[in-house]
């Protein structure tokens, strides 16, 4: 969409702040303000807004993909809360005809509104995210029931946006021990999966003091995430396993 | 070396590698991973973290006869239905190979941990779609697009990663492809790509190397494809000499949620949803009396532009139509629709179980591409002979092999990328097994590769991307859409060709080499431009009536003439023809029969 398409009398300008860094040119970041013409006539997101200021400005930079909250590119810091610019409408968060964009906190910046996600990644990775069998696999699919199937609505569905564990205190202090929300999260989609056949070493990874027990319950993570997750209730449903298999 | 400086062939460090795959979505790391399993040196190279590729939107399904809905149901019935909505253009041979080898590869995703949804049996669930039929088009609908809720493509995606992960691929994460390296013989060598975040550039050395880089569907200003989608693999295979296959053939989805663009899936017609016009009409029962709603896309699409143009339009503007379904209940929409649910709210403003979703036909999906053989080898056409091109794949929406023809049915995308992403993966294993040397590229050959990226760095002056990737989306909206005509298409190649010098020459003007996004997109830009043109001279070029390439001028299909696949290079911008593929294996070959639903 550009600016210029939009009849005159249907245009309001905004105020966009902008966190600003490229490590090869600045030597350190700033916030930028750029004055953006949107159309009034309709409600654009915050991905569109980008869009146009990034017409006036072509060096800023963010990542997008999907462009519909599916692809969890486009995490950020938005009026100082976690989301996806795509799916965040500029109505909801204008202030005063402002909106303050930062990148994902936590993580180191690479340029501008793009965080550097391997250590997200790198801790997604030590739960092992996959399916893992140990018995021979059918000659069609493994049966699951409906409702074994239901305990995964909740847990499949992660896009690995980084918005919860970029708003979790613990994960800031401790972001290579401390697994954080979006890990634990996904450890639980394989721990509850019926099909799955590792749920004990699965456990065994997490009993360290660090992995797990760093979670305070402050729920940060889920009053973030675009996906209406919930990665406190995964970590607790863990605990709970952790606690039982000790009983035992 | 910098992605930014003046970059000699000479100085460019090189990886080496026994097969790169450029793309990972579902295509890429279904091929990734069968390499990988195999223990070669392989790598996927992907301009976005993997699990961020467009595959991840795909919501319905993937089609396949698994025999969960109906145990008597037959492969061969779902090939009857491809070739059917191909319009007689989809080759037989590949067509066959799909729909037969797919059961293995589905049964395979859930083997990985595919969370399908599931029926009381504790089987997989699937839901009818459009143009699926029993019996060879007479034993009414069938139900045969297995789902994963509305998140199928998401599902998938996020399962082929983990199964790369515990397969231990390679991955070059956020690294962009510029252009494919071909030596002397003709011969792909690998490519010339950059790491985004730093912009250290090298020249990946391979034996083999598969383009998996998706669909383009950003060529039109309206799309349901996400904003990566730019034919990079097409901008690289046409400059490098090769031919795309049937690139006029565009399908352009009913339901596309009208001023976003954003898809809400033909499963929701599977569920049992339909389509009205202001008059609350259930108009589809006029065009297509037996199949009505689940009809195959390309005819639903065109009942869709005919009522809005005659003035039966919904809203004010009477430029939409309404999807219905608040008649199934909200526990269905919930349960069975909770991504189209959430889509209808956010870009929609309206919740499905209760008002109907304002819908329009949306540009989607790009039925040609690089024409490959069911290995997945790309084939050059040389004096109407086909010819293998050594050293270069392609699979998933980038490759036309070609099982959708002229229109692809809802659900045979998915199983494209799985069935063939495998194929190329296993007949890659097969021929490393027996020995494949590491062919050599001289520093003229990389040269050539780095061209484009150098011209743009020394750019000082030009047009800015925005406006000419604006220009070129309005004109492929207005000349090259649902409904195409000899005159606007005339005008449209001729706007191209003024633009096409301004496209070579475009302005860079931040050079920074840490995560260019303005680099890039000047690179997609080129590319979609390349898609671009070869799309209007090619639809201009079929003078007749197809699957999706209607034409007011030529409104019958034309078998005498038409009963082929175009091909179309860019060196000559020509376009020749090409056999379809009438010999399957197993069974009878399917004739060209009148296409009624
Ligand atoms: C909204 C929507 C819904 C859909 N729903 C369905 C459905 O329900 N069922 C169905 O069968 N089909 C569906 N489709 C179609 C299907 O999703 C796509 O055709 C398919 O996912 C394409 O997969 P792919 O692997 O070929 O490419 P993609 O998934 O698009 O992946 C392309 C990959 O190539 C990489 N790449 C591209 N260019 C470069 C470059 N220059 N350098 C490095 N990497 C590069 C990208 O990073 C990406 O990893 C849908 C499509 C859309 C738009
Ligand atoms: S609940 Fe736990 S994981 Fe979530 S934000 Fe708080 S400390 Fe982090
Ligand atoms: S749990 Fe939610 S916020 Fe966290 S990565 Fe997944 S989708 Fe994003
Ligand atoms: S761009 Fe994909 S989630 Fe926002």
């Amino acid at each position: 969409m550009s600016a210029a398409a939009i009849p005159v009398e249907q245009i309001k300008t905004i105020t966009m702040s902008i966190y600003r860094y490229d490590p090869t040119v600045d030597e350190k970041p700033y916030m930028q303000d750029l004055v953006v013409e949107i159309p009034t006539d309709k409600d654009i997101m915050v991905l569109d807004a980008l869009h146009l200021a990034k017409q006036q400005e072509p060096s800023l930079s963010y990542r997008r993909s999907c462009r519909e909250g599916v692809c969890g590119s486009d995490g950020m810091n938005i009026n100082g809360k976690n989301g996806l610019a795509c799916v965040t409408p500029l109505s909801e968060v204008l202030k005063r005809n402002k909106i303050t964009l930062r990148p994902m906190p936590g993580l180191p910046v690479v340029r501008d509104l793009i965080v550097d996600m391997k250590q997200f990644f790198d801790q997604l990775e030590k739960v092992k995210p996959y399916l893992i069998t140990k018995s021979d696999s059918p000659d069609i699919e493994r049966k699951q029931t409906p409702e074994d199937r239901e305990e995964l609505d909740g847990l499949y569905e992660c896009i690995l946006c980084g918005c919860c564990s970029t708003s979790c205190p613990s994960f800031w202090w401790n972001p290579d021990k401390f697994l954080g929300p979006a890990a634990l999260l996904q450890s639980w989609r394989f721990i509850a999966d019926t099909r799955d056949e590792a749920t004990e070493e699965r456990l065994d990874d997490l009993e360290d003091a660090f992995s797990l027990y760093r979670c305070h319950g402050i729920m940060n993570c889920v009053s973030v995430c675009p996906k209406g997750l919930n990665p406190t209730e995964a970590i607790s449903n863990i605990r709970n396993k952790l606690l039982t298999r000790e009983k035992n | 070396m910098l992605v930014n400086e003046v970059i000699n062939a000479k100085d460019l460090p090189v990886m080496e590698f026994d097969g790169i795959i450029v793309g990972g979505g579902g295509a890429g790391m279904r091929a990734s991973l069968q390499l990988a399993e195999s223990g070669l040196n392989t790598a996927v190279i992907s301009k976005v973290f993997p699990t961020r590729s467009h595959t991840v939107s795909a919501q319905g399904g993937i089609t396949c006869a698994i025999q969960s809905d109906d145990p008597d149901d037959d492969w061969r019935w779902h090939m009857f239905d491809t070739v059917k909505g191909s319009d007689y253009i989809g080759d037989q041979e590949a067509i066959e190979y799909m729909c037969s080898e797919g059961p293995k590869a589905v049964f395979e995703l859930e083997h990985m941990g595919l969370p399908f949804s599931r029926t009381e049996e504790g089987r997989i669930y699937q839901r009818p779609f459009g143009g699926q039929s029993k019996d060879y088009g007479k034993g009414g609908q069938a139900t045969r697009t297995c789902a994963a809720a509305d998140r199928t493509g998401h599902s998938l995606l996020h399962t082929l990663y983990q199964a790369n992960l515990k397969a231990g691929t390679n991955f070059l994460n956020e690294w962009f492809a510029v252009d494919l390296v071909l030596n002397t013989d003709d011969a792909v060598v690998g490519v010339i790509a950059f790491k985004i975040e730093t912009g250290e550039i090298y020249y990946i050395k391979s034996k083999a190397t598969v383009l998996a880089t998706g669909g383009a569907g950003r060529i039109y200003s309206s799309t349901t494809n996400a904003l990566i989608n730019s034919g990079d693999g097409i901008g690289m295979a046409l400059r490098a000499g090769m031919p795309v296959q049937d690139i006029e053939m565009w399908q352009f989805h009913p339901t596309g949620i009208h001023g976003a663009g954003t898809l809400v899936t033909e499963g929701c017609r599977g569920e049992g949803g339909y389509l009205l016009n202001k008059d609350g009409e259930r108009f589809m029962e006029r065009y297509a009396p037996n199949a009505k709603d689940l009809a195959s896309r390309d005819v639903v699409a065109r009942s869709m532009a005919l009522e809005i143009l005659e003035g039966r339009g919904c809203g004010p503007n009477a430029d939409h139509i309404f999807l219905r379904l608040d008649h199934l209940g909200p526990e269905v929409v919930h349960k069975r629709l909770p991504g189209i649910t959430e889509l209808s709210k956010t870009f929609a403003g309206v919740d499905p179980a209760v008002q109907p979703i304002p819908v329009v036909p949306t540009c989607h999906y790009m039925m040609g591409g690089i024409p490959t053989n069911i290995n997945g080898q790309v084939i050059s056409v040389e004096n109407g002979e086909d010819k293998i091109v050594d050293g270069l794949f392609a699979a998933g929406e980038v490759a036309c092999v070609s099982v959708h023809g002229g229109n692809r049915l809802g659900g045979n995308s998915l199983l494209d990328l799985v069935v063939f992403g495998r194929a190329a993966g296993l007949y890659i294993e097969e021929s490393m097994k027996q020995g494949v040397e590491m062919k050599n590229a001289s520093v003229d050959d990389i040269d050539k590769a780095l061209e484009r990226l150098n011209k743009l760095n020394a750019s000082t002056q030009g047009e800015q991307v925005s406006i000419l990737k604006e220009k070129m989306q309005q004109n492929m909206q207005n000349n090259f859409g649902v409904f195409r005509r000899g005159d606007l298409m005339e005008k449209g190649i001729e706007e191209l060709s003024h633009t096409r010098d301004e496209v070579d020459n475009m302005f860079l003007q931040d050079k920074s080499a840490t995560f260019n996004t303005a680099r890039i997109e000047a690179l997609e830009m080129q590319n979609l431009f390349e898609v671009a043109e070869a799309t209007a001279i090619t639809a201009n070029e079929r003078k007749e009536s197809r699957g999706a390439h209607a034409r007011d001028d030529h409104p019958e299909r034309d078998d005498d003439n038409w009963l082929k696949h175009s091909i179309y290079y860019a060196e000559t911008k020509e376009v020749s023809k090409r056999d379809v593929n009438y010999r399957p294996k197993t069974v009878q070959a399917f004739q060209p029969m009148v296409r009624s639903y």
